[in-house]
């Protein structure tokens, strides 16, 4: 129980997707103007990221690790992600209309989100079990959540600041980035 | 509306260069480049997976059923990134190893998507290939520069064939903020403050 929580904590904080492992950029950027958006999309990358992570762990140890196709992981794996991805949509659009409105303009930029594709390849690379994957999975998403709805936090108050001209927009939200990143890192020493 | 084709090729070293102009593909942009090789190795592998998706995708153009056009781009460009993973794998591991996962992520790389989507599926082979050279170009120059201004300060020399050559002299106090990752982001802001003052009339 002890190494969960360890893990739990170093995949949240310690090497954060977002701020310390690079990953998923795009969205973070992309959607953290609004606080709504950033909670839309926390939520779904919180979603996807889980089975995500599930399901090509067992694609990976049952059918690549057993037929030796592991060179074809790159391809099977953005296979799985596009397809999860269809079926929660068409699911959700089903039988919960409701959360279906709220992530709805999400659920398909979640395919190109390099995080949700990051972490199915890190699970593979650090060798995780079953429930080490499924811990990392929930904890890097959770960390993903994390780091984006500050970041929506501190992109609000921006917009009501005096931004010198050439560092509006992109560029003061890329340096902002940095100074959050900055407090993550502090984290680095705790495990 | 036909652009003449010299200015495919141009647009994507200055107009429409992707990290600074397009806010397109940043993750591997913060994460490779922590020393100029890295940065150029990263820049050349997506070059390559981004010119020839944009052929094959410009050639199947009229084959692809709209309705299902993502996720034949996606299996397409997977093919090319294997392709790339695996020569990477026999003749530069070294430097696969260095790259890591950020290889295989070349398939959710936004930029290669993007340009299937907006250009490749549009136009002409021809076209496409100078487009896809274009933007790669720019995307390796961009990751060279941010690299290089990045590994300078923080190591105080530069990377070329894995032997550094020292540039400020013995007694520079390296600022290793600058490969760690805040350094990064604030980097790559700055950088794209200083493209704004050059680039707004």
């Amino acid at each position: 129980m002890g190494d969960f929580f360890v893990l739990a904590i170093s995949c949240i904080l310690i090497n954060n997707i977002l701020l310390a492992q690079y990953l998923g950029n795009c969205p973070f950027l992309g959607t953290s103007k609004k606080m709504e958006t950033a909670v839309g999309m926390a939520m779904a990358v919180v979603f996807v990221l889980v089975m995500a992570g599930v399901i090509t762990w067992i694609v990976n140890t049952f059918f690549l690790k057993m037929l030796d196709l592991e060179f074809l992981r790159t391809v099977a794996f953005i296979l799985v992600i596009a397809s999860l991805v269809q079926f929660v949509e068409m699911f959700l659009k089903k039988s919960i209309p409701a959360l279906y409105a709220g992530l709805g303009i999400f659920l398909p930029l979640i395919t190109t989100n390099c995080a949700v594709m990051g972490v199915c390849l890190i699970n593979v690379n650090e060798e995780y079990n079953f429930l080490q994957a499924l811990v990392a999975s929930f904890s890097y998403a959770v960390g993903f959540g994390l780091a984006l709805i500050l970041f929506a936090g501190v992109r609000e108050r921006i917009l009501l600041a005096r931004v010198p001209r050439p560092l509006e927009d992109t560029s003061i939200a890329l340096v902002t980035a940095g100074i959050l990143s900055l407090t993550f890192f502090a984290f680095k020493g705790m495990v | 509306m036909a652009k003449p084709l010299a200015q495919e090729f141009f647009k994507g070293l200055w107009d429409e260069v992707p990290p600074f102009r397009l806010v397109l593909g940043l993750c591997p942009v913060l994460a490779v480049t922590k020393s100029v090789e890295n940065g150029i190795g990263m820049g050349v592998a997506t070059t390559f997976v981004l010119v020839c998706s944009n052929i094959l995708v410009s050639l199947l153009r009229k084959a692809i059923p709209s309705k299902v056009r993502i996720a034949c781009f996606i299996v397409i460009i997977a093919t090319f990134v294997t392709v790339v993973e695996l020569v990477m794998q026999a003749f530069a591991y070294p430097l696969f190893l260095k790259l890591g996962i950020f290889i295989p992520l070349i398939v959710v790389n936004c930029i290669v998507l993007g340009r299937s989507e907006a250009f490749a599926s549009k136009n002409g082979v021809f076209r496409s290939f100078l487009d896809g050279l274009g933007i790669g170009i720019g995307f390796t120059l961009s990751l060279t520069v941010l690299a290089a201004v990045r590994e300078l300060f923080g190591t105080g020399a530069l990377t070329f064939w894995e032997k550094p050559i020292p540039i400020f002299g013995p007694s520079y106090q390296p600022f290793s903020f600058m490969i760690e990752a805040p350094g990064a982001f604030v980097c790559l802001g700055l950088l794209l403050c200083i493209m704004n003052m050059i680039g707004k009339k």
